[in-house]
């Protein structure tokens, strides 16, 4: 009996053994929320089979967390293999030394640059790319159809159309308040990156030069800040603020029109009123612009050996084909690659088409400290409506202080 | 076997013999004190003097801390939103203390005249203390906002006078989140002062009233001057709240937090974008120094002014 136990034992402990050396655990890292961490099951799950001597395990934390528990695990020396992280935080991450350059043997850049969207140079640091995203996200415009119908107009096309639909949908009390807005005004939402990618380069300007630093303080950024605010002062079709913010005013059928990114089609999904998305209006010549911007997988910096290869084979896979079809039917959100986007299907789909359609001119900005980037595109604005700085002043005054979060960004 | 423990065991029973009760009674309190005075020592006093030493560093959470002497005291000092802040933290404490105490002060005074329904009134001035913080302020933000779904711009608008900004006005902004954070502390001043109140020997009352005197002397010369010790630790008590204000501004303002324009943003909350937005943790770490800094002044300048006069 004693004797068949040990043996038993044994045998036991060779298996584990023998298991040990075949198989390779490897841990992927990501955000919490719902719809994501499915789609990653589901790729884990289809990834085991296929390799059945990898098993991946899917560690997630509260985004407000995130970045902390990334850093702090580095810190302690017990990274993950492959991990998830918002393009604008590329620079903290290579600085910080959390992340490694993705060995071009595996991923060669051609392929990349072929295959990809060209926003993915975002992720390229000297030579080096430092990820690869599954999914990307572009801006729209979402409209209230049961609004529109009712003043009688059409979706907008141009920046023109769109200060006429909202003039013609906007509504306001007896005392002149608005009850409702023709379009949200909500720097603190997308309205910052409608303002720096597309109504800046509409007016003849660019947000940034090659070298990164902030070049809107012009006539060109002066235009466009100008724009903005007169929506509020001028037309009177918006007003910051109102409802709170801009989603939560289009979600209660009291806007007609909001700029919004593809990860709210979920939330807007249950909305108790027909809506649609056109492209972001173009401007008088017909020029558009679309700001994107992505989650990117990169292989931790702690991963060597044949933990490393592995990570390469998952993030491989992930930023496969297969992987972004299941990533865009679960998530909802466009797929990296341009042949797996801009299919006839895609195109032809009245939500995804607008936003396939700006991927194909979207910029994407390189942001050093983007809450702090934000908050600099929010005092601008705040500056001109409630203090009644001009213009220029207010603009000479934001760039001056995201020039600093710049250089700061660099040291 | 009995004899061999006995013997081995002899050496400290003597010993612990020979104390007298009352050394064994404090031996043991510090040995039951050791316990939480460790656990402090560990998670809250090493922390405070680590965040001196930060506070002369660089650190970053990436990359080691390097000593780089006063250098974020001086970026500090020299930063024009700093300054804001600090005011706006002394504006928090300044209208907040005396407003909260004043008003909670005479209602806890009326209140204890009060036999009918006392207790449930009593309950319902409690209530808004056991509420969340992050509730209510996202109930006062609504209340805040324009029409047509705030409430108070709605009924401003309806007799006629035109529509606040509140939460979206430099001006406003600061006093429309101090109101509901003076509201919400407002339970517990009432019940710390009611049982303040009651505490006062009712001879001194009666005395008074047989030498004639009115309310109004009776308030000055004999409720008040007894209300000391209560006074003392409420107005300590709420000027610590009112110097760590958060949740509020917050939730509030969670859209543009402490804005518009900074014009409610408090040092906490400066504190906590500094350190886990922008992860200048020596940095954040410099302005904790300056908050722990004003909080100790105060509190000792509020415990000399307001102390016995012997």
């Amino acid at each position: 009996m004693r004797k068949a136990y040990v043996a038993g034992l044994a045998a036991g402990i060779s298996f584990i053994a023998m298991g040990a050396a075949q198989a390779v655990e490897i841990e992927y890292w990501q955000y919490v929320f719902d719809s994501r961490v499915q789609a990653m099951d589901q790729l884990i799950e289809k990834f085991e089979a296929a390799n059945p001597d990898i098993t991946v395990k899917q560690t997630t934390f509260p985004y407000a967390d995130y970045q902390t528990r990334v850093v702090a695990a580095k810190v302690a020396g017990q990274g993950p293999d492959v991990v998830q992280l918002f393009y604008g935080w590329t620079d903290q991450f290579v600085n910080g030394g959390l992340i490694q350059p993705l060995d071009p043997a595996v991923f060669p850049h051609e392929e990349i640059e072929a295959d990809f969207f060209p926003i993915v140079s975002a992720m390229k640091r000297g030579d080096d790319y430092y990820g690869l995203p599954t999914a990307v996200r572009s801006l729209a415009l979402f409209y209230n159809k049961a609004l529109l119908d009712e003043a009688g107009v059409e979706p907008p096309q141009t920046l023109d159309e769109l200060l006429a639909v909202a003039e013609a949908t906007t509504k306001r009390d007896g005392s002149g308040n608005i009850t409702t807005a023709g379009i949200t005004m909500d720097m603190a939402g997308q309205d910052h990156h409608w303002w720096r990618e597309v109504l800046v380069r509409q007016n003849g300007g660019v947000p940034y030069d090659d070298e990164g630093n902030v070049a809107y303080n012009d006539a060109a950024g002066a235009a466009a800040l100008k724009f903005y605010t007169d929506l509020q002062t001028e037309k009177k079709v918006g007003l910051v603020g109102f409802m709170d913010e801009g989603q939560a005013a289009f979600r209660a059928g009291l806007a007609a029109m909001t700029i919004d990114g593809t990860f709210r089609l979920g939330a807007f999904a249950d909305n108790p009123f027909e809506w649609g998305v056109v492209e972001l209006p173009a401007d008088a010549n017909g020029m558009r612009s679309n700001y994107s911007s992505y989650f990117a997988n990169g292989i931790g910096a702690t991963s060597t050996g044949e933990e490393l290869a592995a990570a390469q084979k998952f993030l491989q896979y992930i930023s496969s084909p297969e992987a972004m079809e299941i990533w865009l039917e679960t998530v909802g959100e466009l797929p990296a690659r341009r042949g797996v986007a801009l299919t006839e299907a895609n195109l032809a789909d009245p939500i995804r088409g607008p936003f396939l359609k700006g991927l194909e001119y979207a910029q994407t900005t390189q942001f050093y400290d983007e809450a702090a980037q934000r908050q600099t595109a929010i005092d601008m604005v705040n500056r001109v409506l409630l203090e009644g700085q001009s213009i220029e002043d207010s603009l000479a005054q934001a760039a001056t202080a995201e020039q600093a979060i710049i250089d700061q960004g660099r040291q | 076997m009995a004899s061999a423990n006995a013997i081995s065991q002899r050496g400290p029973v003597r010993f612990w013999d020979r104390l007298n009760i009352s050394t064994k009674r404090v031996i043991w309190a510090w040995a039951f004190l050791a316990v939480p005075i460790i656990f402090y020592a560990g998670i809250r006093f090493y922390p405070t003097f680590q965040a001196f030493w930060l506070s002369l560093t660089n650190w970053d959470l990436l990359r080691p801390a390097q000593f780089i002497g006063f250098a974020n005291y001086q970026k500090m000092f020299a930063d024009p939103v700093f300054w804001k802040v600090f005011q706006n933290t002394f504006l928090y404490l300044i209208i907040g203390t005396p407003v909260s105490l004043v008003i909670s002060f005479v209602i806890a005074y009326y209140l204890d005249r009060v036999k009918l329904m006392h207790g449930f009134i009593r309950a319902l001035y409690f209530l808004p203390f056991l509420t969340t913080a992050a509730a209510m302020g996202w109930v006062w933000r609504w209340f805040y906002q324009p029409v047509p779904i705030g409430v108070i711009n709605g009924f401003l608008s309806s007799v006629g006078i035109p529509q606040q900004p509140f939460l979206r006005s430099v001006d406003q902004a600061l006093f429309s989140i101090l109101i509901p954070a003076i509201w919400a502390g407002l339970g517990f001043q009432i019940i710390i002062f009611m049982a303040g109140l009651r505490a006062i020997p009712s001879t001194f009352y009666e005395a008074a009233k047989i030498d004639g005197l009115g309310d109004w002397a009776i308030l000055r010369k004999i409720t008040i001057p007894l209300l000391k010790p209560t006074t003392v630790f409420l107005v300590v008590f709420s000027s610590i709240g009112f110097l760590r204000i958060f949740d509020q501004v917050y939730n509030m303002t969670s859209n543009d937090p402490g804005g518009p324009l900074n014009s409610t943003k408090p040092l906490v909350l400066m504190i906590y974008q500094t350190a886990f937005s922008s992860y200048q943790m020596g940095y954040a770490a410099a302005q904790t120094v300056v908050l722990f800094t004003i909080l100790l002044i105060v509190s000792l300048l509020q415990l000399y002014v307001l102390r016995e006069k012997k």
